[in-house]
């Protein structure tokens, strides 16, 4: 699927919910399960510091693709986390520079990308990119 | 204070009638800054609207008028403080500017290398990265008061961190985080046996207790105007004569000089000396409106209220959120409450409890040294104020069970 095909599914599976307390438990069980990171990806360098939260994020390259691993120390980021995954992940660096991801603001979590919110998330959008640029600089 | 007291209260502060998400505000974050009576907003409008000329050097009607209501400003903060003169009060933008201040002036004029200063480990940054700079600059060394495991100082550790090249202790009236509030005339009592001054960071207390300069015998103390109903942008410090006297100007400019040649500068006299450009005259003049409005309903009563605040909330919290921790169980504690549950991070309970429209705050708070030592993630804090009220802790405590429940 493509990367605005996986946001569109999204933002469908969110709009089925009319109240935020059912959104967010959707967040809450993402985030919850969400593949925990291998140790030996969970290191510092792979940190991504926010100001209350903490995000990990690991790439590797296969067969062409990005794949992302992370983690985060919260919850609700994990479940962003997690969705980020899902759209980014597994799509050519090409896909991934030229995307705009616009599901975050359509499923009504913009809050958890707002400078203000210190959460790493939005540094975690740059780096997932940086990732996928130095890729294709490498390919 | 009765339930009629507090609702008069209450419509005196504009934006408590806010909604956030269709949901009445509950604001508990006063600890970062607290909101503001009209009489407060008004005295702004006013200044702009009435009074607004440059102050001090204008020979025309409305200059003198602004500087007499800056200078009366003064003297209220001096009164409120119980400073024995109002040359001893030093408008700043608040405490972090006022600590940077002493920090940089008085170094200038006292230390060396090889010197130390003193802070403690539950200090704001604002408490603790001007004096790195300090000893970054005259290369000497920071020593850190200790805290026992209900976030107490230990005194004894103190008095063996005092030695003869202590040039300064810098403690923190009120912890932020933990609500302690320090034994700071004790510590002072010490560190004036050995001829150390001491600096107080007053930022957490004076909302909440009656501070009395002189009594505690205070080298320096300081505050900021937004954490006590004032506007933001203004604080103050009070520092005694014999040492204002004797340290350099911070900054340089207009108004903190007597006469000015390119040969020669000579610098004009306390307390205009440490206040270089246009001090926020309708900053100041609001303060002291927040003051008088504090002094008027009585600190006592603030402080009984308030207290009675963080008794009910700390019960009901402890008895009934299941795998919840208080950081912070000092004896002597301010209406501040930081806590955990279970494992969850509090990223996750602020964020939910901000979308039941309570405002609370989480993270490290500034105080990073601290939150590492007590190998946490953060804290959730709730801070009280004096127009925050019971059912407003009901509720609060009806959301978390609802965070939790969702979290957990």
């Amino acid at each position: 699927m493509s990367i605005i095909d996986l946001q569109d599914e999204i933002i469908e599976e969110f709009s089925m919910f009319d109240d935020w307390m059912d959104k967010y438990a959707l967040l809450i069980d993402l985030g919850n399960s969400l593949e925990p990171l291998n140790t030996e990806n969970k290191t510092p360098q792979n940190i991504i510091e926010g100001c209350q939260s903490r995000v990990w994020l690991h790439a590797e390259m296969h067969e062409g693709n990005v794949i992302y691993y992370g983690e985060s120390d919260a919850v609700l980021v994990k479940g962003i986390v997690s969705l980020l995954i899902k759209v980014l992940s597994n799509h050519t660096p090409d896909e991934i520079i030229n995307t705009d991801l616009y599901f975050i603001e359509q499923i009504g979590l913009r809050e958890h990308l707002s400078p203000t919110r210190s959460n790493g998330l939005l540094a975690m959008v740059k780096q997932m990119k940086m990732f996928a640029l130095a890729y294709k600089a490498k390919s | 204070m009765n339930d009629i007291q507090l609702q008069n209260i209450r419509a005196e502060f504009p934006i408590l009638q806010e909604k956030i998400y269709n949901k009445e505000l509950i604001y508990f974050d006063n600890g970062a800054t607290t909101q503001k009576p009209k009489c407060v907003i008004d005295r702004i409008t006013f200044g702009y609207e009435h009074l607004n000329a440059n102050i001090h050097r204008g020979v025309h009607y409305l200059s003198q008028k602004a500087t007499e209501a800056h200078e009366d400003a003064r003297t209220v903060v001096a009164n409120f403080l119980g400073a024995k003169t109002r040359e001893e009060i030093i408008f700043t933008r608040g405490t972090t500017e006022a600590i940077n201040l002493i920090a940089f002036s008085f170094g200038e004029a006292f230390c060396t290398e090889g010197d130390e200063v003193i802070v403690s480990e539950l200090e704001h940054h604002a408490n603790i990265v001007p004096w790195q700079m300090l000893c970054e600059r005259k290369k000497m060394k920071l020593r850190v008061i200790p805290i026992n495991e209900n976030g107490e100082l230990d005194v004894d550790a103190y008095k063996s961190l005092l030695n003869e090249k202590t040039k300064i202790v810098a403690i923190a009236h009120v912890s932020n985080v933990l609500g302690t509030i320090n034994p700071v005339k004790e510590i002072i009592q010490i560190a004036h046996q050995q001829n150390v001054p001491v600096l107080v960071d007053g930022a957490q207390a004076v909302p909440h207790i009656k501070v009395d300069v002189v009594e505690l015998d205070a080298d320096f103390y300081v505050f900021s105007g937004h954490k006590i109903y004032g506007p933001t942008g203004i604080g103050a410090l009070y520092g005694k004569a014999k040492w204002l006297n004797q340290i350099p100007p911070y900054q340089g400019g207009g108004e903190m000089i007597a006469t000015v040649s390119f040969e020669k500068t000579t610098y004009n006299e306390l307390p205009f000396k440490f206040e270089a450009g246009t001090p926020d005259y309708i900053g100041s003049t609001a303060l002291a409106e927040a003051l008088k409005y504090v002094e008027m309903i009585g600190l006592d009563q603030i402080a009984e209220h308030e207290h009675s605040l963080l008794t009910y909330c700390t019960e009901r919290l402890i008895n009934e959120i299941e795998g919840i921790r208080i950081i912070g169980t000092a004896k002597e504690k301010s209406a501040v409450i930081s806590f955990l549950v279970g494992n969850i991070h509090p990223y996750d309970i602020g964020m939910l409890l901000d979308k039941l429209g309570i405002a609370v705050r989480t993270g490290h708070h500034c105080a990073q040294p601290l939150i590492d030592s007590l190998g946490i993630p953060g804290t959730v804090r709730a801070s009280f104020a004096l127009y925050n009220t019971k059912s407003e802790i009901d509720v609060f405590v009806d959301a978390l069970k609802k965070v939790v429940g969702m979290l957990g």
